[in-house]
């Protein structure tokens, strides 16, 4: 891949997805677009970059920006903060809502390892209340993987314990597929972090990990943003290990790692002032 | 103190394999050919963990870990079966008698270390 190409591609991720790619990333972005290249009929990377310029087709665009975006997720990733979710804040929350549910939202929600996890904790710790898991992503591939449900033997065995696998999912010849009552409590859509987010509604747990990480700083304050506009204000926010030094001070944090609610306090003084 | 982990197998080669996983993971890693053998070892001295096959000449995985659990001290190692067995009938047999978590054949080493993440081993 040529220079000028990588920075072409790039140039597109960034404003297009709002992760940035530095120059040591052309090693990557080849052995990404190769498959697509294949799957598109092109000769190879040069050729798909090569149409790309000359045709820049929103479809073609996409194709490739979400080629770019690395999907790597697991079950259960970062257990400790799961756990309070599930023993503090869930239960919590819920007493303050009654009748009216939950509402969650994962963000970047890659191939759905993430929202079945949630919906996993709350059929165990929360089967009467009625909760609603909105899951988004750029990437199509990844989400039609994550409506799919259906994972790989290596795939289950990383994060879910044996009883959550046996309890919530089918085996399907050497896969694994989660139940209907898993996928039942999950909608998934593609949406992009970097565009409006109200139509979405609001929720009372926001889940945006390890996609900031890959998001220029600014960007990545500014997509905070948009989503504290989400979340009801004694909602909360949970982010990846170490992505917290990014939270402005409307956030403080809880208990476990990664789990963050907002600052009442500050959000006073705002109003206040 | 180290921790010990048995790893309980009748494939040489199996034993090899998950023999460098534990050892990576900081485990001492203690090796038996078969139920038997495993046995005799915990009688002995009661591991931290035991990565247990499931079919096996002599004893089977299944008849070691009732025979463990009935031993003086033997409620106490966390026990993983590890075996080709995928089955979630006879998977949930092997958890009601009392194993703490369940790796199916082929497995890595990440899948080991979620499993002994996931029973606090580690
Ligand atoms: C590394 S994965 C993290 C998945 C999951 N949240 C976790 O922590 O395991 C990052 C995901 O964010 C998605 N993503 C990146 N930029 C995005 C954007 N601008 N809008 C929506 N999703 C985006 C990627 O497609 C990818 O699926």
């Amino acid at each position: 891949m040529s220079p000028e190409d990588f920075s072409y591609v790039a140039d597109l991720v960034r404003t297009e997805a709002g992760v940035v790619l530095t120059s040591d990333k052309v090693f990557f972005l080849d052995t990404r677009l190769g498959p697509l290249a294949r799957r598109e009929k092109e000769a190879g990377v040069d050729a798909l970059i090569a149409r790309l310029r000359s045709q820049p087709t929103a479809s073609r665009i996409q194709a490739v920006v979400e080629a770019a975006l690395v999907p790597e997720t697991r079950f259960f990733r970062n257990r400790s903060a799961f756990q309070t979710l599930a023993d503090l804040s869930l239960p919590e929350l819920v007493k303050r809502r009654g009748d009216k549910g939950l509402r969650i939202l994962s963000a970047g929600c890659s191939s759905g390892q993430e929202a079945y996890s949630l919906a996993i904790l709350v059929q165990e710790s929360l089967p009467q209340t009625p909760t609603e898991i909105v899951a988004i992503d750029y990437s199509r591939r990844s989400l039609e993987k994550a409506r799919a449900g259906l994972y790989s033997h290596f795939e289950v065995q990383r994060g879910l314990p044996i009883r959550r696998l046996l309890d919530n999912f089918e085996k399907v010849d050497e896969n694994w597929r989660a139940s209907a009552a898993l996928r039942s409590k999950i909608v998934w859509s593609e949406a992009n972090l970097l565009s409006d987010l109200s139509g979405l509604g609001q929720f009372d747990v926001i889940l945006c990990r390890n996609v900031l990480n890959s998001f220029a700083p600014a960007v990545a304050t500014a997509c905070l943003e948009r989503l504290e506009g989400r979340l009801a204000a004694d909602g909360l926010l949970m982010l990846g290990v170490d992505e917290g030094l990014i939270l402005p001070a409307s956030f403080k944090p809880e208990a476990a790692s990664g789990l963050y609610r907002r600052n009442v306090a500050f959000v006073r003084e705002v109003k206040m002032a | 103190m180290t921790k010990t982990c048995l790893i309980v197998d009748d494939s040489r080669v199996m034993r090899k394999v998950a023999m460098r996983i534990v050892e990576q993971l900081d485990f001492e890693g203690v090796e038996a050919a078969d139920g038997m053998e495993a046995l005799t070892y915990c009688r002995a001295a009661m591991p931290d963990a035991v990565l247990l096959d499931w079919t096996m000449p002599m004893m089977d995985g299944m008849a070691f870990l009732q025979a463990l659990r009935q031993e003086p001290g033997g409620k106490a190692p966390i026990v993983i079966f590890c075996a080709a067995e995928t089955e979630p009938a006879k998977i949930r047999q092997a958890i009601d008698a009392g194993a703490d978590e369940y790796i199916m054949k082929p497995f890595d080493g990440d899948i080991i270390a979620a499993k002994f993440e996931e029973t606090g081993l580690i």
